[in-house]
């Protein structure tokens, strides 16, 4: 016995004491937001099972969690890619810099959303403020916090069409439900709700006007056909495939379409983003074939795997120069 | 007899107050609380049992249908032509697949429907095919029946868990088609299909028209070596009924079929509603009345690391993790741990310090597991520069996690052996260490042992502390040691949890269950342990 507890011992702080002095990491580490996760772990995966690396190792940290990761200096022991469904902070840049990290950043797509309704239905223009009305579980209704009143679109502005507000979307659990609140209903929040609960600009209402139709967007596509009067929340790339049956609504002004949503103009769309660490390029193996593979048609083209995995590719031309200055390991405040 | 006792106290004895009225009341009040606990006591072990019971038996059916993963044959051609012997890395194999998948269907020449018929089979397929042929160059030559995964919503469907489908039925009159392919028409001798389009779900339009959206169950006619779907009914003269259609296999000739001889299918399930067109359903029946799709044991489940494809994901890599990093826990946790009980229990002085670490190990054993992530992350990550994702690192902070449990359950069975036994050894001249050692030890061992076994179960099932030292990730290659990135199984269970696709719920409850299997076979060990070599006294 005393001689078994002694080699346990031994081999316990053997182990202990290799672990320190590993040899150099032969594999990616990937650290960032959940929302690109699904995108990251199916590139990680083809590149693996092509056999030219080992297959990278993908964390979801969220955004935020990603960055700090990422940007707490270079070495081994820190992550070679984060992915973020936000644009790196200035504040996040000057600690990646403090800490010599210098990121090259890779625009991968977009997650835009749009309202949209069945052809047969009519076309509104919205403001974000007319849909916050439409939606929210509170309303200010003569500067009174009120459960929303509004039946029909006409009640939330006299230029909406006379039809009963239903509107199909995303249940709590969805990224997109996320995404909207965030780039909707809190940015069009009446200051009235706002006082009256911090939260309650995110609330939508539950008393049937708004549908939680599920998951699948594609589901929500299916239910506007049968019925004209609804309108559906979803995913832009759901709108461009069912272009034959679905019409997209103005926004502020803007219509959802792809250049739209890939400048920026139209309001309820954000870029997603994968990070690289410049100075891990060479020291890590394989950081080039994985930005390689990421920005290769065959993965985020319009035809690609990860537009079937529901990433919104990016336009042509902008995606030819996102490869470019990728390939080109080119980096930011440099 | 009782009626004797009685009446003796009625003759004269004074009747004893254990005896009296007011006793035999209270002891009957006794009784009836002790019955009722015996009962309550039962309830609650009943209740407990019901509620095992029910999530046992869920997570089993469930987990069934992962056991097994549908394949089809296919004729695949690894001639010369297609597949350079030399250059065996630069072969496209997935496509070489798709090929002998679409020419089983030459009537599908559209880009899309091609698309669709190839997201049939697994993606994953030409990773399975170059590995075949690189552990066996025979294959290479000509063409080869060859075995490819289906996709996991054809998978699904086949196990009948995406759509609810009826059984065929035979149509009793005659239907007659306008063309082989494309959009057409069906002429029905009777109404009989009116009625049937209503009950399954028809949009009731103008002048009887029946439209049959993607919100209504689908109606498929199989007649004529082909399958239409119906799209809508319209009734005609003589009470016949025309029906719009899409032909999704093309049909021999546009010879009437007689009474009895087309066939209807019904997919209950509307089409919007579920993960699989009808498109799919019908080829994947073509296959499987070829005989060309057979149910195998789902040997990658056990046997491959992790994956975003649900047919291609298996626990392999988790389980290798969860075992790798269980050897660091217990080789660390284990001589440490009992050292400690021995020398807090043996020969520490009693003290205020003594007592002042007893009483910090009591404290924790209660401490939150996510605690002890937070200080492998701080000290064994950032202060020692250790590696993420790695199982010494799961392991060194589950040993801490652990370390409090073995040290309390050594301490308890040290202290269960009597003190005759060290008075013995000390009054032959044994010393204190001679002592602990071949005497007081080996019978405390097993007592240590089950607390060990116990512990390590404890720390097999558990997820928050390695959430902060990267174990919760997707990694797929199998760890081949110890600094190798790898994840266990709880994580991999609540990785799969998360993801949308629909296949991965059987792989969850599958992983769930072979999880168990571990912490049941551990504990088995413990309590084999206590009853072979426990001692009593």
């Amino acid at each position: 016995m005393k001689k078994f507890l002694l080699t346990a011992s031994a081999a316990a702080l053997a182990l202990a004491a290799s672990a320190g002095y590993a040899a150099a990491r032969d594999q990616i580490q990937i650290v960032g937001s959940s929302t690109v996760f699904p995108f990251t772990t199916a590139v990680a995966e083809k590149l693996g099972q092509s056999g030219k690396i080992k297959t990278p190792v993908v964390e979801s940290t969220g955004t935020g969690g990603g960055m700090k990761l990422f940007c707490q200096g270079v070495g081994e022991n820190t992550a070679d890619f984060t992915n973020a469904s936000r644009a790196i902070k200035d504040g996040e840049l000057k600690t990646c810099k403090a800490n010599g990290v210098t990121p090259v950043e890779i625009k991968v797509g977009f997650d835009g959303i749009v309202l949209a309704n069945s052809k047969a239905g009519t076309v509104v223009d919205l403001t974000k403020e007319q849909i916050f009305k439409a939606l929210a579980k509170n309303v200010a209704v003569d500067g009174k916090v009120v459960p929303n009143p509004y039946k029909n679109w006409s009640d939330v502005d006299a230029s909406l069409p006379a039809t009963k507000i239903e509107v199909l979307g995303p249940p709590p659990t969805s990224g997109t439900r996320d995404a909207f609140v965030e780039l909707v209903m809190d940015a069009a929040c009446q200051e009235e709700v706002k006082a009256a609960n911090e939260k309650g600009c995110g609330e939508i209402r539950e008393d049937g006007a708004f549908v939680e139709a599920g998951e699948n967007d594609n589901l929500i596509v299916q239910k506007l056909e049968a019925n004209p009067n609804a309108f559906g929340v979803f995913g832009f790339s759901f709108l461009d495939q069912n272009a034959d049956k679905l019409q997209g609504h103005k926004v502020d002004g803007v219509e959802p379409t792809f250049e739209n949503i890939a400048s920026g103009d139209y309001g309820v769309s954000r870029s997603l983003f994968v990070y690289a660490k410049k100075e891990h390029v060479g020291v890590i193996p394989g950081m080039q074939e994985f930005i390689a593979e990421y920005t290769s048609d065959a993965a985020w083209g319009p035809d690609g795997y990860l537009a079937d995995k529901g990433l919104i590719p990016l336009p042509d031309a902008e995606r030819a120069k996102s490869a470019e200055n990728a390939k080109a390991l080119k980096g930011m405040g440099s | 007899m009782t009626d004797a006792i009685s009446s003796l106290g009625a003759v004269g004895r004074p009747v004893s107050i254990h005896t009296d009225d007011a006793a035999k009341a209270r002891l009957k009040g006794r009784y009836r609380t002790e019955t009722w606990f015996k009962w309550l006591g039962a309830a609650a072990v009943a209740l407990a049992g019901l509620f095992l019971v029910l999530l046992l038996s869920t997570i089993v059916t469930q987990a069934i249908p992962a056991l097994r993963q549908n394949y089809v044959t296919l004729p695949i051609d690894l001639s010369a032509a297609k597949v350079d012997p030399a250059k065996l890395d630069e072969v496209n194999y997935d496509a070489i697949a798709q090929e002998a998948l679409t020419a089983k269907f030459p009537d599908v020449t559209s880009r899309q429907d091609k698309r669709l018929l190839r997201g049939l089979i697994s993606t994953g397929t030409g990773v399975f095919l170059r590995k075949d042929i690189a552990a066996d160059p025979g294959m290479l030559g000509g063409t080869v029946d060859y075995a490819v995964p289906l996709d996991d919503f054809a998978d699904l469907y086949l196990k009948g868990l995406l759509a609810d489908v009826g059984s065929d039925e035979a149509i009793s009159t005659s239907v007659t088609p306008s063309q082989t392919s494309g959009d057409i028409d069906l002429t029905f001798g009777d109404d009989a299909m009116q009625a049937l389009a209503r009950g399954h779900g028809a949009t009731e339009g103008e002048n009887g028209m029946l439209t049959l959206t993607s919100g209504a169950s689908s109606l498929l006619v199989a007649f004529n070596g082909g399958t239409v779907k119906l799209t809508a009914l319209s009734p005609a003269a003589n009470g016949t009924v025309i029906a719009k259609g899409t032909v999704i296999e093309a049909l021999d000739s546009t010879a009437p079929a007689a009474s009895g001889q087309a066939f209807l299918r019904v997919i209950e399930t509307p089409e919007a509603s579920r993960k699989i067109s009808d498109k799919m359903i019908v080829w994947l029946d073509t296959l499987n009345s070829a005989g060309l799709i057979e149910s195998r044991f789902n040997s990658i489940f056990f046997f491959t690391g992790a994956s975003r494809e649900p047919e291609l994901a298996g626990v392999w890599g988790a389980v290798v993790g969860s075992f790798l990093t269980m050897i660091v826990t217990l080789a660390i946790a284990f001589p440490i741990g009992v050292s400690a009980a021995i020398y807090l229990e043996e020969f520490a002085p009693r003290n205020r310090l003594t007592t002042m670490i007893e009483v910090n190990i009591n404290n924790l054993a209660a401490v939150p597991s996510i605690v002890f992530g937070l200080l492998g992350l701080a000290v064994f990550l950032n202060f020692f520069g250790m590696p993420r994702s790695a199982p010494v690192v799961g392991g060194m902070v589950l040993a801490l996690m652990t370390l409090p449990i073995i040290i309390i359950a050594s301490r308890a069975s040290l202290r269960a052996v009597p003190p005759s036994i060290r008075e013995a050894a000390l009054g032959i001249g044994a010393s204190k260490v001679q002592t602990v050692f071949h005497h007081v030890l080996p019978l405390a061992m097993p007592g240590i042992m089950t607390g060990t076994i116990l512990g390590m179960a404890h720390a097999l099932g558990e997820t928050a502390p390695l959430l902060m030292i990267g174990m919760v990730a997707f990694i797929v290659d199998i760890p081949g040691g110890f600094t190798d990135p790898a994840t266990i199984l709880p994580v991999q269970i609540f990785m799969w949890a998360d993801f949308p696709e629909a296949g991965f719920q059987q792989k969850t409850s599958a992983a769930i269950l072979i999880l168990l299997v571990f912490l049941v076979i551990m504990n088995a060990i413990a309590v084999i342990l206590r009853r072979r070599f426990e001692r009593r006294w």
